[in-house]
């Protein structure tokens, strides 16, 4: 079932709001509205839903508006245009005290640097969303301590927020908007701030815990492996434009853009997939130091290919281009010694993805990979570094 | 050369709530005059040796973590004061300082909450404080003495002026000073205006809220000297009787126990504000 819905929702800052908002319906850039009007463009006519007890993920780059987004749907920041439904019910329209009660009905948020009161014990912050609901003080206090037990903090509830670690201190975080038990939760970069050990704990937890309450959780991440992680849906963000939403299997696999492509692939093959993932078998490529032109205008003829790596004893000595060979062999040369180029590019096998990419596009041949005794064992090219990498996160998705 | 009625408007305007008003100013001069004396006298009704030790043992519980020094400071002080002669002049120059510190705090801190929470208010409020402030503090003797006549009542109205702008700065800052994801948060959870204010900024604002009572209560002790020239008494009055009759001793003993007086209010209060953080 549909729980929240958003339908062109708009945030622009600055001194006359509705004009950047016709300016972006005109076509209009975030950039170009900024240097026209000096208008600060934070959500450009942003759509999408999430269902009951589904995890979606709003992840972009820093200052893509996704921070901005999730305040505009509890209407912490109020939009510009646009509107937000919680239950088919139109928060965008409440009066104060309306949205005060919808706050407390639906809407439970854990922000990046935690955000706790720090006068209050970890009880009294875990209380808060209650107190504030003037909830009897027996009651809040009872559910209070279950959201604590529910994080792991049972035993630190007269602590006060500063005798915490990080970790600790974003638990009780995520209590405070548990105890409210609203049927929304907001997380705002909720584990950003965290090292990344503790925010791998952090998410299986709150996997686990997802799995008994069945919320519906908006979650801001600007981490691509937080992301396919935790999220059922992904929804990826630039310049406060939803660029793409999906599953994580149909934005990894089907890029909507360059932009998605490049965020996919910064943040993950590069990392993850090195050489040995994407090189290709070197044997037809290459060719020993005592032959000549001849042989090896056949071999690449064979192999479809206009270089050809060149070995002694197993050893990579270099590369040579179809043109030399050609060239050579009208001379009547008999062996490769006088075109030989060592102008080549030598990776190991464990040399990430990110790296290549940078490297190939300046070589005019293919990358040689050699293991840890030197010698060849595969080449990378364009296509196969392509190839391979698609190939990779389709596996990785399974 | 043509000269502006600046000063001739404000004398005319002063005439004119004077004539208009003071029969209230009056009223509430004679009822506060009237407290005055109750506080003083009860004070009074203690033996001295008494009321220094309580006071003495109020200052050391204040401040005990940190060691017995005020205590014993307080003890050793006061008895030198009461030593001097001057225990009645003290008694009546710490009423008069708790009297306008507390008219300071029922004034300033909701002005300076006001301040932090409406930019207008604080833009208008602002350059009012700076005037007060720099105006020299013996102007505000003289309209004192029309609306409330000679006496301490005039005495604590021109202290108030001079002293209640640290307490309406510092609140504001403090409260603009709450981290706005804290504040942020509040709502989040849903917080009323008042619920905001009461459970979030108020609390974290405390330690720079008394930071400016603190203020105050100095300023206060250093205009109650300069209102003795309106017929405060106290200590004040006794360094203004020194001066006319050229005693510098006399003068200096005074002196002396007004130092000590603001010694051990400093102190406590900065103790108040510390525990809160």
């Amino acid at each position: 079932m549909e729980k929240i819905r958003v339908e062109n929702l708009y945030k622009v800052f600055g001194h006359d709001p509705l004009k950047g908002v016709k300016l972006l319906e005109q076509g209009k850039s975030k950039d170009q509205i900024m240097d026209e009007t000096g208008m600060g463009v934070g959500v450009a006519n942003a759509s999408f839903h999430a269902n009951e007890g589904e995890i979606v993920v709003i992840m972009g780059l820093s200052g893509s508006g996704k921070s901005t987004l999730i305040r505009l749907i509890n209407r912490l920041i109020d939009p510009t245009a646009g509107e937000v439904f919680v239950d088919g019910k139109n928060v965008t329209r409440l009066s104060v005290e309306e949205l005060r009660q919808c706050r407390q009905n639906h809407f439970g948020m854990v922000f990046q640097n935690f955000a706790l009161f720090p006068h209050r014990t970890v009880l009294k912050n875990t209380e808060f969303g209650l107190e504030v609901k003037q909830v009897d003080p027996e009651e809040r206090t009872q559910a209070a301590m279950k959201a604590l037990e529910q994080v792991g903090l049972k035993g630190h509830e007269h602590s006060y927020p500063d005798q915490l670690s990080g970790g600790m201190q974003q638990r009780v975080g995520l209590a405070r908007a548990l105890a409210l038990n609203a049927d929304i939760m907001l997380m705002d970069e909720a584990f950003s701030a965290l090292d990344p050990l503790i925010r791998r704990d952090m998410q299986d937890e709150l996997l686990a815990l997802q799995e008994q309450m069945q919320k519906t959780i908006l979650f801001v991440s600007h981490d691509l492996d937080e992301a396919l992680k935790l999220g059922d849906r992904i929804v990826l963000m630039k310049d406060g434009v939803i660029v793409q939403q999906g599953t994580a299997e149909e934005i990894l696999t089907n890029p909507a853009n360059d932009y998605v492509a490049k965020f996919v692939e910064d943040v993950d093959m590069s990392k993850i997939i090195t050489a040995e993932n994407v090189m290709i078998k070197p044997l037809e490529l290459s060719y020993y130091e005592t032959d000549g032109p001849k042989t090896a205008i056949h071999r690449m003829s064979k192999a479809g290919s206009d270089y050809l790596f060149v070995r002694k004893d197993k050893q990579l000595q270099g590369v040579v281009t179809i043109e030399d060979v050609v060239a050579a062999k009208k001379k009547g040369e008999t062996d490769l010694h006088s075109i030989l180029k060592t102008d080549h590019t030598v990776v190991t096998l464990d040399t990430p993805a990110n790296e290549l990419f940078n490297i190939i596009n300046d070589k005019p041949y293919p990358i040689a990979v050699v293991n840890e005794n030197k010698r060849l064992v595969g080449v990378v090219t364009k296509t196969s570094l392509f190839t391979g990498l698609a190939d990779n996160i389709q596996e990785g998705d399974q | 050369m043509y000269k502006l009625p600046i000063g001739k408007a404000i004398e005319s305007s002063i005439d004119f709530f004077v004539d208009q008003f003071s029969f209230i100013t009056k009223g509430i001069s004679s009822v506060t005059e009237a407290g005055i004396d109750i506080l003083v006298g009860t004070l009074m009704f203690f033996p001295p040796w008494l009321l220094i030790l309580i006071i003495s043992a109020g200052a050391w519980a204040v401040t005990r973590k940190k060691g017995h020094g005020l205590g014993i400071f307080s003890l050793l002080g006061l008895g030198l004061v009461w030593n001097m002669g001057l225990w009645e002049p003290t008694v009546s120059t710490i009423a008069l300082v708790l009297i306008a510190t507390m008219v300071s705090i029922v004034i300033g801190v909701p002005l300076g909450i006001m301040a932090a929470l409406n930019k207008t208010f604080y833009r208008i409020v602002m350059p009012i404080l700076d005037f007060m402030q720099t105006m020299p503090a013996f102007v505000y003797l003289i309209p004192a003495i029309p609306f409330f006549g000679l006496g301490p009542v005039a005495a604590i109205f021109s202290t108030v002026i001079f002293s209640v702008p640290p307490s309406i700065r510092l609140t504001s800052l403090g409260i603009r000073q709450v981290p706005t994801e804290l504040v942020e948060a509040a709502d989040a959870f849903a917080c009323t205006k008042w619920q905001k204010l009461t459970k979030l900024q108020i609390p974290i604002a405390t330690p720079t809220i008394m930071a400016g009572i603190n203020q105050t209560i100095m300023l206060a002790l250093s205009m109650v000297v300069i209102a003795a020239m309106i017929g405060a008494r106290g200590l004040g009055g006794e360094v203004w009787k020194a001066i006319q009759r050229l005693q510098p001793g006399r003068g200096f003993e005074a002196g002396l126990g007004i130092v000590i007086v603001a010694i051990i209010l400093d102190r406590v209060m900065q103790q108040f504000g510390e525990q809160k953080q």
